[in-house]
């Protein structure tokens, strides 16, 4: 909303200056994104005419020039510029005056001469860049004047920010009452001679067939003379941002600005049977709106047609080309109406059509300020359209809407804001917005005014309040209760500690997007289905993700793609799966993702390594560790992404919560990472939700360990963890550790099969163990192996 | 043998063995030379087993010079070995010397994305400051995205956000949150006041992406709600949280604002970090930067999680992390958050 300060101030005597405004308005929330201030910092500088220009007696390129400055006196300045002559009129700043940039002027001397002041351009007055010359102001500008007036610098521009809930402040004179009231100067606004109700409209009908969608219609009609608008409401329309028109479009938009009730006038000789007929429109109706668009209609959008019933203007938001006001017009029907506000806000949303209209409609007019609006119309036509005005107007508005009674508790507003406000002193916060309160005491009701709609409740009052009195006045406290305390919850320390597992594994937390297309989780070897977004921005993001690979794995490409290729990152974060969610809910749940690209660099010490999955085992390891799961376990299996022969499935409490592997070839070839890759994925909650051990110290024996070191040839298939898992149940107690630390293969062992060799620590907790029980536990621990993996003891 | 003999012998020896310790290059070489002139079959002990075959008168004389002779021979060994001790040391020193500026094996610390540390930064300031901490599901229903908070169908201030919809449930029922703010609703629906949390998260807009707008973002807000809870204690909250995390030279005000679930609404703004309130390009020249928004909980809200309104009062707050992060850390497009470039992920 766009506020020149001499147009409120034809409301509003404010004398206080634009910063003291500009604060004002932020203070009440009406914020100023901008102020257009053209005479910022001019103060001072006066129109003067040159009576001579004579040549400075000790520098070529400067003049003396005499002035006259009002009032039959004169005096002399040096001046650098060479487009004057006598007669002209220019700025003159005297010493004492200030400009932008300079500041306050002195008297001195210039190469000898003493110059009372200077002359200025358009540069130095703060108005665009030109400085090849003195400004030329208007011949006939009284000298001596400030050129603040002659310039018309004082018609300041605050780029108002609007919030939805105030359609009053969508004017000037709702801006105005705001300030006015700040700054406790009077609120005057003129009222127009009434059009008479019962009186003469030369014939004009008005039928209202939807009612509810439009309580009140006001039809004025007038003869007109159409032309352009007065330079100074053409300037008023230009400042406020609108493009003038003609006299009567330019009055209807101004009136709009100054009221902030939209207007529409028709050319009442284009209209089918001199009148109106408001209806809902037909589905799949069709009208041609004035920017020359087909717009198709449904049963919801509200139409004002002429007396035949056929569509001019869709209500509310824009009218249509056929009855446009032109230069052929010589009447006029003046519409001006109230409309219901969310019926405005859904046409206009669906039409995807907002004008400057719908914008004040869907939001809400003041539905008894209808009429006056329409008579201020009528009375700036007379005076800039020679309009002839029909005496009477049509008012349709069968159910009159009340202002609203809302009982406000003065003990309330104390015990919400944290205050001691007096009645007295509520009552003055709230008087001068045009609220009425009526009745005594602690407990009155408030009569708020019908332009007020946001005002229905007492809270809303309450915020009337501490708007009025500033919220920066109300003492700053701090909640009185003692019955809380601060913490994360142990989910929230855990998530913690699983993102600080993979950053103390030399992780890099990366945020991948969560919107995908569906091409991306094809490449990543997913399935391209996931919960689709109904109005995606881009294509690129029309599914919500289903896994992090597919974003890990794009900032794997794209970091390679910039040279780096030795990458270890992760995220944690929500996808999204169909279906068993919260009622209409998807299955959202958090996961954790990492990935390994490249290789683990140890020059110049020790030879480069590519990363391999057991990496990754390291990392599941440690979450374990961190964890303190109760049973955690890598198991063979195939999950989609991954390499089927070189992966595993992470296993808590026997459920599949993810797995670790390689990334499938054909998918790191897509993401063209031609280095060792690997990834992990893991079900975060569930990971959290795994059964636990017990945070007890185990003691640590203070006696010798018998170390044993045991060889097995078993088939490929049998996995190492099982074998570990048989040595350690049937060792029982007396093993202390047991760490698989060879693997080989060959063809003496015979073609699928494998040695490994383990190595078992024993130790009891009170004794040294005898030879004779260490050699009692290891055949215990070989004939397990032997027995339940197909295995032969090596050597 | 008589005792000028073997006095003879052992200085003799003396000098063989002075000449021999001399010439030792190895601690090694030095015990064969101890041995030579000072072990079994050597010179002194050859003098030592003819002492008693000696004139009585003349054994003291010898027993003295043998003691001697150990003696300097002992001395000329220790000597020798220190040197060889020395210089061995000296050796070693040039041969298992390293060169630690040629850098480590190249093991890597990780990082946590740079609006991670800001969002866990900031819940612990809330912690310190009493509050607990919730989380909700990113794709959320009507109910809690707007109707619960104040905005039933139709409301115009729905369109405040550009909302993405996702195809689930009835047409435009299931959403992506455009704002944390239905955490709120859940956390009131399933605790009872008193309520002191603060909800990170992420939510959606479609929003085209520019240098300081996102699709995606980051958000955390607060809620309070109490007995007795006033808009004094809204506004000593914030500024209890402006000192606890950009300093405590700064400070906090409030203007007023429009939001659909809270009455009254602010904007809070802190004291720009950049000038210290003095006046910059990034305020404006206001000496302020705009953080976020804030109010008293709308009554509408308390009703429809079922909590009184005349019983308990409350306010929220809220404001965005990346923004946080942007100004903090000289971070001049929002997309960096997303590129996941690691040498941008390594300077955190």
């Amino acid at each position: 909303m766009l506020v020149p300060l001499s147009w409120l101030r034809e409301f509003a005597p404010i004398e206080a200056g634009v910063d003291e405004i500009v604060d004002a308005c932020n203070q009440l929330g009406l914020v100023v994104d901008a102020v257009h201030e053209p005479g910022r910092g001019v103060a001072g500088v006066v129109a003067a005419k040159v009576l001579e220009v004579k040549d400075h007696p000790n520098a070529d390129k400067l003049t003396l020039v005499d002035v006259e400055i009002g009032g039959g006196e004169t005096t002399t300045v040096v001046c650098g510029a060479r487009n004057l002559s006598a007669g002209d009129v220019v700025p003159y700043a005297p010493a004492g005056a200030s400009l932008p940039g300079l500041g306050r002027l002195e008297r001195k001397k210039i190469r000898g001469v003493v110059s009372d002041g200077m002359l200025c351009s358009a540069k130095e007055l703060g108005l665009g860049d030109d400085h090849s010359g003195i400004l030329h102001l208007d011949g006939t500008a009284e000298l001596g004047h400030d050129v603040r007036d002659v310039l018309g610098l004082d018609d300041v521009v605050l780029d108002l920010d609007i919030t939805p809930n105030r359609p009053d402040a969508m004017s000037i004179v709702g801006v105005a009452r705001e300030l006015a009231a700040h700054f406790h100067v009077p609120l005057r606004i003129p009222v127009a001679r009434a059009g008479d109700v019962n009186g003469d409209v030369r014939g004009a009908t008005v039928t209202v067939e939807a009612p509810d969608r439009n309580p009140r219609y006001v039809a004025r009609v007038a003869s007109v003379r159409i032309g352009p608008s007065p330079e100074w409401m053409q300037r008023r329309l230009t400042a406020a941002g609108m493009r003038p028109i003609s006299n009567v479009v330019d009055v209807t938009n101004y009136v709009m600005l100054e009221r902030g009730q939209p207007l529409h006038a028709f050319d009442l000789g284009r209209l089918g049977g001199r009148g109106i007929v408001v209806r809902l429109a037909e589905d799949g109706e069709q009208m041609t709106t004035l920017d020359g668009v087909v717009r198709r209609l449904d049963r919801s959008d509200l139409l004002i047609c002429d007396a035949q019933r056929v569509p001019q203007a869709i209500a509310g938001i824009m009218g249509g080309g056929a009855s446009e006001v032109s230069d052929d017009t010589t009447e006029v029907l003046l519409e001006s109406a109230y409309f219901e506000p969310t019926g405005i806000g859904r046409s206009s949303k669906r039409l995807g059509l907002r004008t400057e209209s719908s914008a004040r409609f869907e939001r809400g007019v003041d539905p008894n300020g209808v009429l006056q609006a329409a008579d201020r119309a009528i009375e700036l036509m007379t005076e800039v359209a020679s309009a002839d005005a029909a005496p009477g107007a049509r008012d349709e508005y069968p159910h009159p809407i009340e202002p609203k009674r809302v009982t406000l508790r003065a003990g309330q507003v104390n015990a919400l804001l944290g205050t001691e406000l007096e009645e007295g002193e509520i009552a003055d916060a709230l008087v001068p917005l045009g609220i009425e309160l009526e009745g005594t005491g602690p407990v009155r009701t408030a009569v708020v005014p019908t332009f007020r709609p946001d005002l229905e409740r007492e809270i809303d009052l309450v915020e009337e309040v501490a708007r009025r009195i500033g919220y920066n006045s109300i003492p700053m406290t701090v909640p009185k209760s003692g019955e809380h305390f601060g913490s994360l919850t142990t989910r929230q320390r855990e998530r913690r500690l699983v993102v600080d597992v993979l950053v103390g594994f030399g992780f890099d937390e990366a945020y991948t997007m969560p919107l995908v297309a569906p091409a991306d989780l094809e490449r990543a070897g997913l399935p391209a289905v996931g919960i689709e977004l109904e109005n995606p921005l881009r294509a690129e993001e029309s599914l919500l993700r289903t896994s992090l690979l597919p974003g890990l794995l794009g900032a794997a490409e794209f970091n390679v793609a910039q040279g780096q290729s030795d990458l270890a990152l992760f995220e944690v974060g929500h996808v999204f799966l169909p279906g068993a969610g919260d009622g209409p809910l998807p299955d959202e749940r958090d996961r954790l993702g990492a990935l390994l690209t490249g290789y683990v660099r140890r020059r110049p010490h020790e030879d480069d390594r590519p990363v391999d999955a057991f990496d990754l085992v390291d990392v599941w390891n440690g979450l374990v560790g961190a964890l303190r799961l109760a049973d955690a376990r890598l198991e063979p299996g195939e999950q989609a992404s991954l390499h089927p022969a070189r992966s595993a499935l992470a296993v808590v409490d026997g459920q599949v919560i993810g797995a670790i592997g390689d990334v499938a070839p054909e998918v790191a070839a897509r993401y063209s990472l031609t280095g060792p890759t690997v990834a992990m994925e893991l079900e975060l909650d569930r990971l959290l939700d795994a059964r636990r051990l017990p945070a007890r110290l185990r003691r640590v024996s203070r006696f010798p360990a018998s170390h044993i070191d045991l060889a097995f040839v078993v088939d490929e298939t049998v996995p190492a963890a099982r074998v570990a898992e048989t040595l350690r149940t049937a060792a029982g107690d007396l093993l202390e550790d047991v760490a698989l630390f060879d693997v080989f293969r060959s063809e003496s062992l015979g073609p699928g099969r494998k040695s490994l060799t383990f190595a078992l620590r024993f130790r009891a907790p009170d004794r040294t163990l005898t030879d004779a029980e260490v050699a009692d536990v290891r055949r215990r621990a070989i004939d397990a192996v032997v027995a339940n993996h197909a295995a032969e003891l090596r050597g | 043998m008589n005792a000028d003999q073997a006095r003879q012998l052992l200085e003799r020896a003396l000098d063989e063995a002075r000449e021999a310790i001399g010439s030792a290059a190895s601690l090694e070489d030095l015990e064969a030379a101890r041995r030579g002139f000072g072990g079994k079959r050597s010179p002194v002990s050859q003098v030592n087993e003819s002492i008693k075959s000696l004139a009585p008168e003349d054994r003291p004389v010898v027993g003295k010079a043998v003691s001697a002779y150990n003696a300097a021979l002992g001395d000329l060994v220790d000597a020798r070995r220190d040197e060889l001790q020395v210089s061995a040391r000296d050796a070693a020193r040039v041969r298992d010397a390293i060169d630690l500026t040629e850098g480590g094996h190249g093991r890597r610390r990780g990082h946590l994305h740079v609006v991670t540390q800001v969002q866990r930064e900031l819940e612990d300031v809330f912690v310190g400051l009493g509050f607990q901490v919730a989380e909700g599901p990113e794709v959320e229903t009507d109910w809690y995205n707007f109707e619960a908070l104040n905005m039933p169908p139709a409301h115009p201030a729905r369109s405040m956000w550009d909302t993405l919809y996702v195809r689930l449930g009835r047409p435009e029922q299931v959403m992506l949150r455009t704002h944390t703010s239905p955490v709120q609703i859940r956390v009131m629906e399933t605790r009872k006041p008193p309520i002191y949390t603060v909800m990170p998260g992420r939510a959606y807009r479609k929003e085209t992406l520019d240098a300081r707008h996102s699709p995606v973002f980051h958000q955390i807000e607060g809620l309070v709600v109490d007995r007795g809870i006033t808009f004094g204690d809204m506004a000593g909250t914030i500024e209890a949280f402006t000192r606890a995390y950009f300093g405590p030279d700064k400070t906090s005000r409030l203007r007023p604002s429009f939001f659909p679930f809270t009455e009254p609404s602010a904007e809070f703004e802190v004291t720009c970090t950049f000038c210290d309130g003095a006046g910059c390009s990034v305020c404006s020249r206001t000496g302020w930067i705009e953080l976020g928004g804030c109010g008293m909980v709308d009554p509408n809200v308390l009703r429809a999680v079922d909590i009184d309104p005349e019983e308990y009062s409350g306010f929220a707050f809220g404001f965005g992390l990346d923004r946080m992060a942007m100004d903090r850390h000289d971070i001049d497009h929002i997309k960096t958050f997303f590129e996941d470039d690691v040498r941008v992920l390594e300077q955190f």
